[in-house]
């Protein structure tokens, strides 16, 4: 996300995902999933809960295990060795519904922790790039404060700049305004729409068809585990071809 | 149909501060003690009853009580007679630990409580270091000292041990071995290998299901049937390798108590951060897990200082124990009163301590709101 103007859709395959299939128990939560993401792209993943969305981009940086199928990030295939785990999450930035921020440590030490243990950094070096992002999300005067200090908006902000913080290739957002007051999610999705028209590789779980207009290049409708549609945005939202996308559209736009 | 009136507020209210409600001693007295006919009543009965029960116990163990001399005829009956105590004092503190040796012992519990000082101010620097120190150099330093044999120094078998200085190296490393051995079981019960997990819940059941006295007992007698003859155990060894492992089952499920209550996405989010196991445990779960617990893990520490006096069942001179054989010396027939009020006093002082320490540490952790 360095260069403004970085390759777009056209570049290689980041993310290669064939014929994935997961099960809980005896549920089957994900079918037969195939899913393509080039360089650069930006994809809402939207459908009904249940419908597995959340457990597609886990399974991406194996926080889910699956059972059957191929995933490949940055050339790295995934199996269940933890060595190829670590090296897969080392490129894929996280950021959760709740935030997930460490309350035991300032917002500065959260942005900091996985320089320094991970990817070996002296600290000061670590320090600098954690203020440089903290500036970005537009936070860093609250570097100091613990995160039960900061309100949802704020908490959020700061777990995008801890995830920027270890120079992902790809960032993964589960759901991250579901949790927020209605006042505090534009501040976040300004910030997501920032990183995005930087170039940076984003696939986004969420139910704001704003940000999927605005930004997206490929929406994805998924129900029962499965991929029903993908389409860039206006044909999705213009001239949705399953009658589950029309259905659920109206459900969530209909008012 | 009638108009809703549209109102707007104009002017905004300014904070004010909340009217004052303390009123100085007699206020929070009418308040608190005397606010009607019952509580009134209630409360100056409860006041004579206290004064009651605990002013003669104060007379004799203060204002009647004899403090000064060396021998009985120092005693005037009246009160307490605290000769006693003094009397006895270097024997209380050392047990049979030779006397010209006893220096080495004062080295041990000088270097113990400045450690523990600088550790537990806050504002001394180093701290890591200082704490390594504790965990690792100084441990060794105390063994040489305390069992000598080396460096020219006077070799003191443990059975020449006792007193206060038998109890606080049973108690201290009880608890210095209890505390980190407790969160490997912990850890262990939680994992996702079923042979880590099955060694840990037994390891833990077996603990916790055997009486502190029979794992004594046993340590005392069973084991040297189990083990060739020519390995000669120590018999404090033994007790506090008991000790330890007894104490780590009770701390074990202390601590799980405290890791299940981390939320899971913070587990999450180390490893989307690419953490691997032990630094998600190291830096993430366990201080967040350690800091909810630390009520029950200082409960338990207090329960294991008290319950080293169970090692004079197996024949060690603790402070209690060395109190009791005072008792029999015929100079001093009739005094156990004394001894064992002063016993339950140096116990408390020291439960009390960590029980206060304890309380400071979690409003000094507290981050949340």
């Amino acid at each position: 996300m360095s260069e403004a103007s970085a390759p777009r859709s056209d570049g290689e395959a980041m993310i290669e995902i064939q014929h994935l299939n997961k099960w809980y128990g005896d549920f089957h939560v994900l079918r037969d999933i195939d899913l393509t993401v080039k360089r650069g792209e930006r994809i809402v993943i939207c459908g009904p809960s249940g419908s597995g969305k959340s457990t597609l981009i886990r399974c991406i940086n194996h926080l889910e295990a699956h059972q059957q199928g191929e995933i490949v990030v940055g050339g790295v295939h995934m199996t269940q060795d933890i060595k190829r785990i670590e090296q897969i999450r080392r490129q894929v930035g996280m950021v959760f519904q709740h935030f997930n921020l460490f309350p035991h440590l300032t917002v500065f030490e959260n942005c900091c922790l996985a320089q320094v243990w991970v990817q070996k950094k002296p600290r000061r070096e670590a320090e600098k790039t954690a203020m440089e992002y903290l500036e970005r999300v537009q936070i860093a005067d609250q570097a100091k404060k613990y995160p039960g200090q900061l309100s949802g908006g704020q908490q959020q902000r700061v777990a995008i700049a801890r995830a920027l913080c270890m120079r992902p290739e790809v960032m993964l957002f589960d759901e991250p305004t579901s949790a927020l007051d209605p006042e505090m999610i534009k501040e976040v999705l300004d910030v997501m729409v920032e990183l995005a028209n930087e170039g940076m590789t984003m696939l986004c779980v969420t139910h704001e068809m704003g940000f999927a207009k605005t930004v997206a290049d490929r929406v994805i409708f998924m129900d029962q585990g499965q991929i029903i549609e993908q389409a860039p945005p206006e044909t999705f939202f213009n001239n949705p071809r399953s009658e589950r996308t029309q259905l659920f559209l109206s459900q969530i736009l209909g008012h | 149909m009638a108009a809703i009136p549209n109102t707007a507020r104009v002017e905004m209210i300014e904070a004010r501060l909340p009217p004052n409600q303390s009123r100085g001693l007699v206020g929070w007295l009418r308040a608190n003690l005397f606010s009607g006919p019952l509580n009134s009543l209630v409360s100056i009965v409860t006041i004579v009853v206290l004064v009651r029960l605990i002013w003669p116990f104060l007379e004799w163990s203060l204002f009647d009580a004899d403090w000064i001399g060396t021998t009985r005829e120092d005693c005037s009956g009246e009160g307490a007679c605290w000769v006693f105590i003094s009397a006895r004092f270097e024997s209380i503190v050392y047990g049979f630990y030779p006397e010209m040796a006893r220096w080495r012992v004062d080295i041990v519990f000088a270097m113990m409580a400045l450690l523990i000082a600088w550790l537990a101010i806050p504002r001394l620097p180093a701290k890591r270091w200082v704490g390594l120190f504790t965990l690792v150099g100084f441990p060794v330093v105390a063994y040489f000292l305390l069992v000598g044999g080396s460096f020219g120094l006077l070799y003191v078998p443990t059975r020449e041990w006792g007193g206060l200085m038998l109890t606080l190296t049973v108690a201290t490393v009880g608890i210095v071995g209890s505390l980190p051995l407790g969160v490997l079981l912990a850890l262990g019960r939680r994992s996702k290998m079923p042979l880590v997990k099955g060694v840990s819940v037994i390891f833990i059941e077996f603990w916790r299901g055997v009486p502190l006295i029979t794992v004594l007992f046993m340590a005392s007698v069973m084991l040297p049937l189990f083990v060739p003859s020519e390995v000669e155990f120590d018999k404090l060894l033994r007790a506090l390798i008991g000790i330890m492992f007894f104490w780590s089952a009770y701390m074990a499920e202390v601590v799980r108590g405290g890791l299940q209550a981390i939320d899971k996405g913070q587990n999450e989010a180390g490893q989307a951060l690419g953490l691997g196991y032990w630094r998600r445990m190291r830096l993430i779960i366990l201080p967040q897990a350690l800091k909810l617990v630390i009520p029950g893990i200082v409960n338990t520490f207090i329960a294991l200082f008290k319950d080293t006096s169970l090692v004079l069942i197996i024949g060690l001179f603790d402070l209690l124990a060395i109190i009791r054989a005072g008792l029999t010396d015929t100079n001093w027939l009739g005094f156990a009163m004394e001894g064992y009020v002063f016993a339950a006093l140096v116990f408390w002082i020291f439960c009390f301590g960590m029980s206060r320490y304890s309380q400071y540490i979690e409003r000094r952790l507290h981050t949340g709101h």
